[in-house]
């Protein structure tokens, strides 16, 4: 595929006998968000650093922008912007000097990295912390200014790991913000994290690791559709009498559920409210309340993991 | 990243990693030596040198300024003289810089590594060679910029007092003497950096380093005393496996740098044998009573050379652990 900006074949690291990444297969292409999800543990970090040239797979090769990074890790580092799962900064500098340091290690001329660094700053929030000493900057703000970084490097790709971990809920949502900010001029983005409602928000398509490998990859209505079997979730909030089996009927409906305070929750492979509203309606019932709900990734993630551990139940049964 | 593991399922293809492993070595060089020359702790350390080094000058001054001035050798003495109760310059030298190079050393990685910036460091597009070598060489330099400070402050001290300029060859020795102290340190800051290599916590890595600091001050010296008894039977061949030992020491290659550069009526190291040696050197002493301090540098020269071995040798264990470290938390 030529526009594959990351690309792994079979990508393998083991230490010490315990594989962390097993046989990866993984292709990002040019201008998406791909979310990397997975419990902890899961090899996301050990795959991230394989894609920097941090470490070198065990087997298998990597190339991130057509470059192996094993081979030429300098080329693909200075075009790769890298927010490490908890970013530390030199404490005792200011965050202008910290974002100067990186600047300097990328050989951004001075004049150059000063109008970038304003701008970083500018971007994200900081300029008027711009000359404090790190050591009294929130967590927030540290995850901010390790955005800036990336921002005076101007990457091509960005690679993020649990950026939003530890944030409170308006900070993450004003990374998230950010993060879809540097989409929208074209850089390509692979962003870890077990925050499946923020992945959801802001990838294109994921993957879901698991020991190591990616069990599931797509976009999140395909991965709900093969693991959830529906991918739309419409709830309707009727009186008047049972109407599950008139709603089981509608063409496209795969199945009915009555929760305990009398909700219908039907799954459905397209959008059917239309329908669903119709067919109540005639079937004696008075509409109070009709929603849908895209799935969300919670539900894929707990239901993937469930059936996995039923598996391994079964399998073992099966050997005895 | 050199290390590439035998395993491998698929053959490695020819060449290796590209790309020079000096990339951003002088940002990193500067970096440091800013951290260094504006720390809290190297300000302590620089006070403390300061103020011992020029105290012990200013009464060697005041002893000799009243003998003789006209002695050509007589800046040197400030060196190594010691008045009084209180230690020769030299002597105070050997016990503080160990604890300069140590202090300059000894997180300068796990440091990095604990405040979760060295793996936002080596995301950028350098080697990792190049931050050991711009830790390791800021820190060498730092250590040099020091010692010549202080250097300078007491020859000045001495102008000032003594009111002769002194000459060439004192000049020439006091320059080698402190490369040889630079030496000196650069095996401790080496050892220092090795420690903070290898121990995730700076604390461990000062004690440790502090521990084979004490150890070679304090207990080397006597465990030689046991280990000579026990081994050879015969005072000279004793005396000669006990120099040996101690020639393990960096402070005595040290002390024994320094002896001879500052001193040059000293014409021989270790214990001299009633041979051909001693011989020729007695038919030199009668041609010139003192060496050149070119033939004081061959005297020392293996003395230096060790120092210098000490230091690279330890820098190439930290460099080859630190080549192998996961930098992930």
């Amino acid at each position: 595929m030529s526009d594959a900006v990351i690309e792994t074949d079979g990508l393998t690291k083991s230490y010490d006998g315990l594989t962390a990444v097993d046989g990866l297969d993984l292709t990002v292409t040019e201008g998406e968000v791909f979310g990397v999800l997975g419990p902890n543990g899961s090899g996301k970090t050990t795959t991230i650093l394989m894609l920097l040239g941090l470490t070198e797979p065990t087997s298998g090769t990597a190339r991130v922008l057509g470059l192996d990074p094993a081979r030429r890790p300098l080329d693909v580092k200075a075009r790769v912007g890298y927010l490490p799962e908890q970013v530390g900064f030199y404490e005792d500098l200011t965050a202008r000097e910290n974002l100067a340091y990186i600047a300097r290690l990328n050989g951004i001329p001075r004049r150059d990295a000063d109008a970038r660094i304003d701008d970083a700053l500018d971007r994200i929030g900081l300029s008027e912390a711009a000359d404090r000493e790190v050591k009294g900057f929130s967590r927030g703000m540290r995850q901010r200014l390790g955005l800036a970084e990336i921002l005076v490097k101007r990457p091509d790709v960005v690679i993020l790991d649990e950026p939003t971990l530890g944030l409170d809920p308006q900070a993450a949502i004003d990374l998230l913000e950010t993060i879809r900010g540097l989409k929208d001029e074209g850089i390509t983005i692979m962003l870890a994290s077990h925050l499946l409602y923020q992945v959801q928000a802001i990838c294109d398509r994921v993957g879901l690791f698991h020991r190591g490998e990616v069990v599931l990859e797509g976009t999140v209505t395909d991965l709900a559709r093969n693991i959830l079997g529906g991918a739309y979730r419409i709830s309707l909030e009727a009186e008047g009498p049972d109407l599950s089996d008139a709603l089981r009927s509608i063409d496209g409906v795969l199945g009915v559920e009555r929760t305990d305070d009398g909700r219908y929750v039907l799954e459905s492979e397209h959008d059917l409210r239309a329908q669903v509203a119709e067919q109540a309606v005639e079937a004696g019932g008075r509409l109070h309340g009709l929603g849908i709900s895209e799935p969300s990734l919670d539900e894929v993630y707990a239901e993937y993991f469930r059936k996995e551990k039923e598996g391994a139940s079964h399998g073992r049964s099966d050997a005895d | 990243m050199a290390e590439a593991t035998p395993t491998d399922a698929q053959p490695r293809r020819a060449g290796g990693r590209q790309g020079s492993p000096w990339t951003g070595f002088r940002a990193i060089f500067a970096k440091e030596l800013a951290d260094h020359l504006s720390s809290t702790r190297m300000l302590i350390l620089v006070l403390l040198i300061g103020v011992t080094s020029i105290g012990t000058a200013y009464m060697v001054v005041s002893t000799i300024s009243t003998g003789d001035s006209g002695d050509p050798l007589l800046y040197l003495k400030l060196l190594t003289e010691s008045s009084g109760r209180i230690p020769a310059f030299i002597g105070f030298m050997g016990f503080l810089i160990p604890l300069v190079a140590i202090a300059l050393g000894f997180d300068s990685v796990n440091g990095e590594f604990n405040g979760r910036t060295l793996s936002r460091v080596l995301a950028q597009p350098i080697y990792r060679d190049a931050v050991l070598f711009g830790k390791f060489l800021a820190g060498l330099f730092t250590l040099a910029l020091v010692l010549a400070a202080i250097w300078l402050l007491v020859m000045g001290l001495a102008i000032y007092r003594l009111g002769v300029p002194p000459a060439g060859e004192v000049v020439a020795r006091g320059l080698l003497y402190l490369v040889a102290a630079v030496a000196y340190g650069g095996v401790w800051l080496a050892l220092s950096m090795v420690f903070s290599i290898v121990f995730r916590q700076p604390a461990t890595a000062a004690l440790a380093a502090i521990a084979v600091w004490l150890f070679f001050t304090v207990f080397w010296g006597m465990l030689i005393g046991l280990i000579a008894d026990a081994a050879v039977q015969g005072s000279v061949a004793r005396a000669e496996l006990s120099l040996s030992l101690s020639r393990i020491s960096p402070n005595t290659l040290y002390s024994e740098s320094v002896i001879a550069l500052l001193n040059p009526d000293v014409r021989a190291l270790g214990i001299v044998q009633p041979s051909m040696q001693q011989f020729q050197q007695l038919q030199r002493a009668d041609m010139q009573s003192t060496l050149s301090v070119g033939q004081s540098l061959i005297l020392i020269w293996p003395q230096l050379t060790a120092m210098i071995a000490a230091m690279l040798l330890l820098f190439a264990v930290g460099y080859v652990r630190f080549q192998r470290q996961e930098i992930r938390a």
